[in-house]
């Protein structure tokens, strides 16, 4: 047992380690160092030009996508060493946020299952962060019951045209391209009737509008759809087969390993160091002890999962089911750490000033942008059942829905 | 990096719990359970043999000279099969204390005979109510003679030595605790067995009376002793909850998936599936935790008080959360004295308080995070 690289690694990690310190932005260490919970802004540019100059120059020097194949604008690099990689680009990392969803789920979406055609035009694009993808399934109807968007996708002639509403797309309206479930089939049972495709965002029909957040933030959008029409050239899978194909989609986005979740517990702790109450140091009360002490060995817990998983990464095992973990955990504690940060402020903690004394209103923020980490990506809920049923192989729910025509199964609500 | 165990440590797993599958089925525990004996002398026995008893103790002295972790594995196999052994008293706390600061002579004295499971061994540090603390040691020693009483002492009752804390000075410095250790078969004590949450591990009350003591470790560095003692144990303890945790995961995931309510397995209704997969989320956060803290205590490293501090709150959470949730999944059955769930519940609860609190340990790691930052 040991944090030990092996040689190869070691040596990856030097190449890894000199090309990042002769070429990052480093004039943007400093801001990129501050601890970010959420979305990272930078307060003289826009993250989206920042990143994607970086995004460049990784591809221009082999980094960007690393564990892509070559042809494709990658370096097809082992698992370990995406890992390594992300270790040593570090918060430099932070700047390829937007670019997170196209190369996380759409791009290996479109290496399964799009024509060599396609994977040559859009792939090295996307590595190199010219083109930006967006993720098109959620909608008002259809959260956690993915399979039960309405989005319909008509055949006419060579083209598809696609009426509809998605929801929650983040970076929609800097996206160039999105990768779209819609419905294809409405009269087989939901699973059944859905097809996968990849879209030109600037599509005439094709409308985005931001979603004003209950945080009072607005970092997703709608997207509407209006007779957008969409080439059959750019269907990915089988006609059908899009809920299929909407796995493989998910299932890449579970396999990155090591990207840290943020938990609120550094934060916090601090914040108790430094806290005078009536009695004397917040750290030194009994009550703030426990509570510190129960969240750091969560948030260590999932540090050293993560480090379980990067093991039986350097050993060309895949890593087990322990990773679901991560979101479910890291999304409960943020709010709880919030909701006991203010309460620690006393009547002071309703204020959310940037300008007020306390930590400027951090963990106000962090309360009302908690909720989101619980829903977003898979609710608490649908990572209950998928431990549940992955991992200790309890039953699926019986579903009352199943080999019943999506057109008539009841629907209601948003 | 690694953060893993060995193909050769999994495989001593896989071979201790092949060996306590057989020699310690819940039949077995019962036997101590319900009073009939104090302990599985069969089981220890066995033990001794396969070598488990001395798996970290040096060839030198009698032991299978491998490590800690190697008898981490092992403990996390003590743990699944709720063995009803004074495994942890003797290997964890008397070994470990007699390997730290033990003379050459008390080494080879006392350490073969645990090895080969003549000598079942203990702590004796509390007294009454309250966490480990300089403090609460008033049992006194001077001039090699040590008056006092010590409870709870895990295996008291059953055990030929014991490694006791006494009090040597009065400065209200930790230097004025000192370790001892006492021969119980010389006589000058009285031992009583007392009853408690989990009868397959005994506690008993040491009352010392004028009783000759040989010292443990320098005069005043009882207490430096003891914390190192407290944090291995605290590692090796993290292990054998994690084992219990999983177990009674499994149990309630068995009986999920077996037993028919409403018309339906009850594993499929979300309100167990969910209760199930936190219980999952528990154990799984503990195990990291306990692998950290593995990889310290072998390592002898500067991380090892956060460590093991860290390993002691996520294992005791976890493995009280499993063993209450698993009767819970269980429901009626799981409250008779049938089923073998109270049989972790007790476990869980008893080990929860062994090495201190949970709040203890809460305190402990938090001051030991404030000394890193600071440093």
């Amino acid at each position: 047992m040991n944090f030990d690289d092996t040689p190869q690694e070691a040596a990856f990690r030097e190449t890894a380690r000199k090309w990042v310190e002769a070429n990052a932005p480093k004039e943007f260490l400093a801001e990129l160092s501050k601890s970010s919970l959420g979305r990272i802004r930078l307060a003289q540019h826009d993250i989206v030009d920042v990143g994607k100059a970086w995004q460049k120059k990784k591809a221009e020097g082999n980094w960007a996508c690393l564990h892509w194949p070559k042809e494709y604008g990658g370096r097809g690099a082992t698992p370990i060493e995406r890992v390594i990689w992300q270790q040593e680009e570090g918060v430099y990392g932070k700047l390829t946020q937007p670019f997170q969803i196209g190369e996380g789920m759409c791009g290996p979406t479109v290496m399964a299952f799009g024509s060599e055609d396609a994977k040559r035009r859009h792939l090295p694009k996307l590595a190199a962060g010219e083109e930006i993808w967006c993720q098109l399934f959620s909608e008002p109807s259809a959260g956690s019951d993915v399979a039960g968007l309405r989005t319909r996708a008509e055949k006419k002639g060579d083209n598809w045209v696609v009426n509809g509403q998605k929801i929650w797309t983040s970076g929609a309206h800097y996206s160039d391209y999105g990768l779209l479930i819609a419905r294809t089939d409405p009269n087989v049972p939901k699973h059944k009737g859905l097809t996968m495709f990849f879209l030109d965002m600037k599509s005439p029909g094709v409308e985005v509008r931001p979603i004003k957040q209950a945080n009072g933030m607005q970092e997703f959008n709608e997207v509407y759809f209006t007779d957008v029409v969409i080439p059959d050239s750019q269907r990915l899978g089988a006609i059908g087969e899009g809920w299929s194909v909407s796995l493989t989609t998910l299932m890449n986005e579970r396999m990155s390993i090591g990207s840290r979740l943020a938990t609120g517990v550094p934060e916090m702790f601090e914040f108790c160091s430094n806290l005078m109450l009536e009695d004397g140091l917040a750290i030194d009360d009994p009550a703030v002890r426990s509570k510190l002490a129960s969240w750091a060995v969560k948030s260590s817990g999932l540090k050293y999962t993560s480090y379980r998983a990067i093991s039986a990464l350097s050993k060309g095992e895949r890593p087990g089911p322990e990773n679901s973990i991560g979101k479910l955990v890291s999304g409960m504690m943020l709010q709880d750490i919030a909701t006991y940060a203010l309460d620690l402020q006393g009547a002071a903690g309703v204020l959310t000033g940037a300008d007020e004394e306390i930590v400027q209103g951090q963990f106000q923020q962090m309360l009302l942008s908690s909720p989101s980490m619980r829903i977003a990506g898979g609710t608490d809920e649908i990572l209950r059942n998928i431990i549940a049923e992955r991992v200790l192989g309890l039953p699926g729910d019986i579903r009352v829905d199943k080999d019943v025509p999506y057109n008539n199964i009841p629907t209601k609500g948003r | 990096m690694n953060f893993d165990f060995s193909d050769d440590q999994k495989q001593l797993r896989d071979q201790a719990r092949k060996f306590l599958t057989e020699k310690c089925s819940p039949k077995a525990v019962r036997t101590v359970l319900d009073g009939k004996a104090p302990y599985d002398k069969e089981l220890w026995k066995g033990l001794a043999e396969m070598g488990f008893l001395g798996v970290a103790i040096p060839e030198d002295f009698g032991g299978a000279g491998a490590g800690h972790l190697e008898l981490c594995v092992i403990a996390e196999e003590m743990g699944r099969a709720n063995a009803p052994v004074p495994f942890s008293s003797t290997v964890y706390l008397a070994a470990e204390a007699l390997l730290i600061a033990g003379s050459d002579a008390q080494k080879k004295k006392w350490l073969p005979a645990i090895a080969s499971g003549e000598a079942i061994s203990t702590l004796a540090l509390f007294e009454g109510k309250g966490n480990p603390s300089p403090k609460n040691v008033k049992l006194t020693a001077a001039n090699g003679v040590l008056n006092g009483v010590k409870k709870p002492v895990a295996d008291g009752a059953i055990a030929d030595f014991a490694v006791v804390a006494a009090r040597t000075g009065s400065s209200g410095r930790d230097g004025d605790i000192s370790l001892f250790i006492v021969d119980l078969k010389d006589g000058g004590v009285e031992v009583k067995g007392l009853t408690t949450l989990d009868p397959t591990r005994g506690q008993a009350e040491i009352t010392f009376k004028d009783c000759r003591a040989e010292p443990v470790g320098a005069p005043g560095e009882g207490w430096s002793i003891l914390t190192q003692v407290l944090d291995r144990a605290a590692v090796l303890c993290a292990f054998e909850q994690i084992g219990g945790s999983d177990r009674a995961l499994e149990m309630g995931r068995d009986y999920a998936l077996d037993r028919i309510a409403f018309g339906r397995q009850i594993g499929s209704f979300q309100a167990v599936k969910h209760m199930l997969a936190d219980m999952y989320v528990s154990a799984t956060l503990a195990r990291s935790n306990s692998y950290y803290g593995a990889w310290a205590l072998s390592t002898n490293a500067a991380e090892l008080p956060e460590a093991a501090a860290a390993a002691r709150i996520s294992a005791t959470q976890a493995f009280q959360h499993c063993a209450k949730n698993n009767i819970q999944v269980h429901g009626g059955m799981g409250f008779t004295w049938e089923f073998d769930c109270h049989m972790y519940y007790r476990r869980a609860n008893a080990m929860a308080l062994g090495l201190g609190s949970l709040s203890y340990w809460e305190d402990q790691l938090i001051d030991r995070m404030r000394k890193k930052n600071a440093a």
